[in-house]
């Protein structure tokens, strides 16, 4: 392999950049370790696994440092690049490389953190499983390459990674494959994904045969770089989008597809299938975020040529798709009973708040709801972990209950979760990136429709979060054994957690929005007039009093009821009919069901009579010709060449008897024959030469 | 009549008396004696040749006689031999009863 380094002519990269590769890397090997383990080796797997993390994380908080360190100092917009050729064909070179700079840095500390907790957590939940090592080995790979997505400086590495991704979650969903419903939720996650990821190849080989490059940041020769967007803008496509235009549609298909936005939504709520450490690992905090994470890494691409607005087609419908994600998984997941699923509807949506926000306010906007979201995901998941682990394995909330006492800390972690989550006031993370979504939103200069579903979104959320709280935490036990709180190897991850979902608000606030000036470029410093600016206090008011309505709204309906568990829902009593159809999933399964799945069942039986019949037939037909020359040739070979040798043979024995005659034994016999002969030659002799 | 014709008229019937007892005696070593006889019969030739050729002072048929008794001295002694082997072996010496080499 011919490495070359480059970077920017005035930027040596720092020596944290040039080791940037260590950080994916040591997990990878983490997990390699521990698959060549010997299966009972539990303390040693487990601390293989956080040890690697750990250094990870500690690598991360560098890099992270450097990069505020370069912020700090006023290098705005640095991208530190290390790239290598990894194949040469002709003349053109296939590049990989990673990128150190404000985006990656800030994913880096929050996979490496979130995956630590996570990692912590696992010890206590997987206690009692047998395949603990197994776990802990996909879980390490699975961060590993989340990991190397973040750092990708090429559209190949970070495919690469990604599809490791999906091969993981694969692995982890189907964790306990001897349910049926867990290997069949796998492998619906992994085709389902598939799909998107086939678009997502096609706009990676259209961008490579376009600009020649597939490196992001390159010293001016990446594709995310003027020259490259300058020439694919230049590019016409179909349907009046230009290249760049339909390179990001595509681009976003593989997203929508890991970040469930809506047609590939189906498989996100099956995943729930894994352990929980899984679903809020993978699938509430970082794998579904890498679609997020996606845009806003090809986001120079997705702006290219902005229309008279400001935005481009790609953006637009990036916005359309996400709002409208936003609103219908919410409404779903209203109507769901189980602790997890709720969740799961909730993080499509929420991926549909960051898709919207990143479709609307640029790459601050949608990564700041993206991180804080990550945290008080997590948190919910774990602490619906937690709550499970508690009720024996009870994933159904009508079956639960009453467990503010019984679980006081598990309690007070998840209520500010479910705050943070539901966006309520100026305490919680989750108030502040969503407002700083609806903000972006409310300037929006296509149509305000996107503001409007954003924010009965935001009152979906907050009903439906209140109403599996007052299911879950409130009323009486409605269960079977008594619940009991979590070991502390598990609450204490839930509160560090808990913490960070308060604190993390305060970067983002409109008075001081650090996050949005360090990820965009730019000086910024405390200022209450920041709260200031058109509409802003006004949005912030209707945002509130949204929020507040939809959990009064909610505790009207459930609050200390503890219906029973076969009684018929609040809402369902006042309207069965929509309420079937929440409950269903607006039928988009079936949909598919009767369809899609239809469609490729019908294909597969003419493609198996296709096979039996003509490909089949035709085989046979080859293999009875070939039969019948070979019927012809045994009878060749028995009639005509054995015959023949067979016949040489008896002629030579004859021939053998023969000259045996002569043969006697009887050694006067030869003598005498001698004597004859000599007599005859010395009589020819003497005739010749008389004559 | 020359010396030398009278020394071949003895050699040729040396010669013919050894190949009658050859072909005709059953018992091995008498084949044996034959054999003998026929060699001394070309050896008186080679004598008689040289002392009535061209060049007696050579010396070239004597070597020739020396070298043909050693040689038949050799074969009689292998001969010898190997009727002794068969006389171990098939106590009898006589030829009629060595037909095992028939084809």
């Amino acid at each position: 392999m011919q490495e070359t380094i480059s970077f920017t002519p005035q930027l040596v990269p720092s020596p944290i950049a040039e080791i940037l590769w260590l950080i994916p890397a040591l997990p990878i090997v983490a997990a390699g370790m521990i698959a060549i383990l010997k299966q009972p080796r539990r303390k040693t797997a487990a601390a293989l696994a956080i040890g690697s993390q750990s250094i990870s994380l500690l690598f991360s908080l560098f890099a992270f440092g450097h990069v505020v360190h370069n912020w700090v100092h006023g290098d705005f917009g640095i991208h530190e690049t290390i790239n290598f050729t990894w194949i040469q064909v002709g003349a053109a070179n296939v590049d990989l490389g990673w990128v150190l700079d404000p985006l990656s840095a800030v994913m880096l500390v929050m996979v490496c953190f979130v995956g630590l907790l996570i990692f912590i957590y696992s010890i206590g939940y997987m206690k009692h499983d047998e395949n603990f090592t197994r776990f802990f080995c996909f879980m390490s790979l699975f961060a590993g390459a989340m990991l190397g997505v973040v750092i990708a400086n090429s559209l190949l590495l970070l495919f690469m990674c990604w599809e490791l991704i999906g091969v993981t979650s694969y692995l982890l969903i189907g964790f306990w494959y001897q349910k049926p419903s867990a290997a069949a939720a796998a492998k619906k996650a992994f085709l389902t994904t598939r799909v998107g990821d086939v678009f997502f190849l096609l706009g990676i080989v259209w961008l490579f045969s376009q600009t020649g490059t597939l490196l992001f940041y390159n010293a001016g020769a990446g594709s995310m770089e003027h020259g490259a967007l300058a020439a694919l803008l230049s590019q016409p496509a179909a349907f009046g989008l230009s290249a760049a235009g339909a390179i990001g549609l595509l681009i976003f298909c593989g997203a929508a597809g890991k970040s469930g936005q809506f047609p590939l939504h189906v498989w996100l709520p099956d995943a729930m299938e894994g352990p929980t450490p899984v679903s809020a690992l993978i699938h509430a905090a970082t794998m579904v975020a890498a679609g997020v994470y996606l845009i806003a890494r090809v986001y120079p691409l997705m702006a290219a040529g902005a229309l008279s607005g400001g935005t481009t087609a790609a953006l637009i419908v990036v916005t359309w798709v996400g709002a409208f994600t936003a609103v219908f998984a919410a409404l779903i997941a209203v109507a769901q009973n189980d602790i997890k699923r709720i969740l799961a509807y909730s993080t499509i949506s929420q991926l549909g708040y960051m898709m919207a926000g990143l479709g609307m306010g640029g790459v601050a906007v949608g990564i700041f709801h993206l991180i804080t979201h990550a945290f008080f995901k997590v948190l919910l998941f774990l602490g619906a972990g937690s709550v499970t682990h508690g009720c024996h394995e009870e994933q159904d909330i009508r079956r639960m209950g009453g467990l503010r006492s019984d679980m006081p800390l598990t309690f007070a972690t998840y209520a500010i979760g479910m705050l943070a989550l539901c966006g309520f006031p100026l305490f919680f993370s989750g108030f502040w990136s969503k407002d700083g979504i609806l903000d972006a939103a409310q300037h929006w200069s296509v149509a305000k429709t996107p503001f409007y579903m954003l924010v009965f979104g935001a009152l979906l959320t907050a009903f439906y979060m209140t109403r599996q709280v007052a299911y879950v935490f409130y009323g009486h036990w409605r269960g079977g054994k008594p619940a009991h709180e979590s070991p502390a190897v598990m609450t204490v991850p839930l509160a560090i957690l808990a913490f960070f979902v308060m604190a993390l608000g305060l970067i983002g606030t409109p008075a001081w929005p650090w996050f949005k000036a360090f990820l965009d470029g730019s000086a910024t410093r405390f200022a209450w007039r920041g709260f200031m600016e058109p509409g802003l206090l006004a949005l912030m008011g209707v945002s509130t009093v949204v929020v507040i309505f939809g959990i009064i709204l909610s505790w009207r309906f459930y609050g200390d009821r503890s219906p029973r568990p076969t009684e018929p829902d609040a809402l369902e009593r006042i309207a069965p009919l929509p309420w079937g159809w929440l409950c269903d999933r607006f039928y988009v399964d079936e949909l598919y069901g009767v369809t899609l799945i239809a469609f490729y069942r019908w294909w597969a039986r003419v493609a198996d009579w296709l096979d039996r019949r003509v490909w089949g037939g035709l085989v046979a037909g080859v293999a009875g010709l070939f039969g019948l020359w070979a019927r012809l040739n045994r009878f060749l070979d028995t009639n005509v060449v054995d015959g023949g040798f067979d016949k040489g043979c008896d002629e030579l024995a004859v021939g053998g008897g023969l000259l045996a005659l002569v043969q006697t034994g009887r050694v006067q016999t030869y003598l005498r024959i001698l004597a004859l002969a000599v007599a005859a030659l010395a009589a020819i002799l003497i005739w010749s030469s008389r004559a | 009549m020359t010396p030398l014709a009278g020394y071949l008229l003895v050699a040729a019937l040396l010669f013919s008396i050894g190949l009658a007892g050859a072909l005709t005696r059953r018992n091995a070593i008498l084949v044996l004696i034959g054999i003998e006889l026929m060699l001394n019969a070309a050896n008186l030739n080679l004598i008689a040749f040289w002392r009535y050729g061209p060049h007696p002072e050579l010396l070239t048929g004597m070597i020739f006689a020396i070298f043909s008794i050693a040689v038949a001295a050799a074969e009689a002694a292998v001969g010898l031999g190997l009727v002794i082997q068969i006389h171990r072996h098939a106590k009898t010496t006589d030829l009629d009863q060595m037909n095992r080499m028939k084809g």
